[in-house]
């Protein structure tokens, strides 16, 4: 495999990952507005939504995730989600013994 | 070892995966859950504060908005670093890369400038929870950044000097896998730490 084509394999020209960027941008726009104009309830899901669409663009894109083997995205996401799992449940057990 | 087969010099076991990658996928994976711990315990005591000023008194918001969107910018030009190395074309690899460690620099003096104001404004670190969860993340995190701005000019003079031992494509993609992972972990912080009012 040359190294050329282990570049294609990965699928994202230059101008591929500017538009990303740009996306990315977009949304830290939007992400900042929410700091000045009210959204009322859909503060908190429209905030915590964005994050999530803006971690997994950098991961799959930027991290090349979505284009390499599927090994790696099971490490990393295993990792994530026991990171999740596990502070999720501390955290509820504070809450639990505090109330 | 048989199995073992060389691939532009990048080893790579029966599998056919790279170890160097599968190994710096394991360390991110693990880094997750150091994160993790630390942004839990922010959580956890971000109300407690004391007789200290309170997260939405000291935050400077529309200041951390540009660190944050410098940090991700350099991610753009690590991307473009790592495509580079993927072509072989070396100046364009030193010069992306020597954006993105400098780009780098950028936020990691914007915090150390965050952190001066908001100690000058009476939050030390032994000032309340918050402020020491506060610090112990976002300095975390700036350390990490600290010890990817040193990788990068390492690789730059690396590169120079043709001292990458095996694949020099896969050498950046490695320093550019870690330092996408301090995005994600910034994309992060700056939502749940910045944006959320406690």
């Amino acid at each position: 495999m040359t190294e050329q084509h282990a570049h294609e394999e990965h699928g994202m020209s230059n101008a591929g990952y500017v538009r990303i960027a740009l996306i990315l941008a977009a949304i830290t726009a939007l992400e900042v507005s929410t700091y000045y104009v009210d959204f009322g309830p859909l503060f908190m899901p429209a905030l915590m939504v964005m994050m999530v669409v803006k971690f997994v663009m950098v991961v799959s894109y930027f991290m090349h995730l979505k284009f390499d083997k599927r090994v790696f995205s099971v490490m990393f996401y295993a990792g994530l989600f026991l990171a999740i799992f596990v502070y999720a449940v501390a955290l509820s057990s504070f809450k639990f013994f505090i109330a | 070892m048989a199995e073992l087969v060389q691939e532009h010099g990048a080893q790579h076991g029966s599998t056919g995966i790279s170890n160097a990658k599968l190994g710096m996928w394991l360390f991110l994976g693990s880094e997750c859950l150091l994160f993790g711990g630390l942004i839990s315990t922010y959580m956890l005591y971000r109300g407690r504060v004391g007789d200290g000023p309170t997260p939405m008194q000291i935050f400077d918001i529309p200041f951390t908005s540009v660190s944050s969107f410098v940090l991700l910018m350099s991610s753009l030009t690590m991307v473009l670093a790592v495509s580079a190395a993927t072509k072989a074309d070396d100046r364009s690899t030193e010069l992306w890369l020597t954006v993105t460690a400098l780009l780098g620099a950028t936020f990691v003096g914007g915090q150390v400038y965050e952190f001066t104001a908001f100690y000058n404004e009476g939050l030390g670190f032994s000032t309340s929870l918050f402020a020491s969860s506060f610090y112990v993340l976002t300095g975390f995190h700036g350390v990490h950044v600290t010890v990817g701005i040193i990788m990068l000019f390492a690789l730059v003079a690396m590169i120079k000097r043709n001292r990458i031992p095996g694949s020099k494509s896969e050498t950046v993609e490695m320093i550019g896998l870690y330092w996408h992972f301090v995005d994600i972990v910034w994309i992060v912080i700056f939502t749940l730490i910045y944006l959320i009012p406690v």
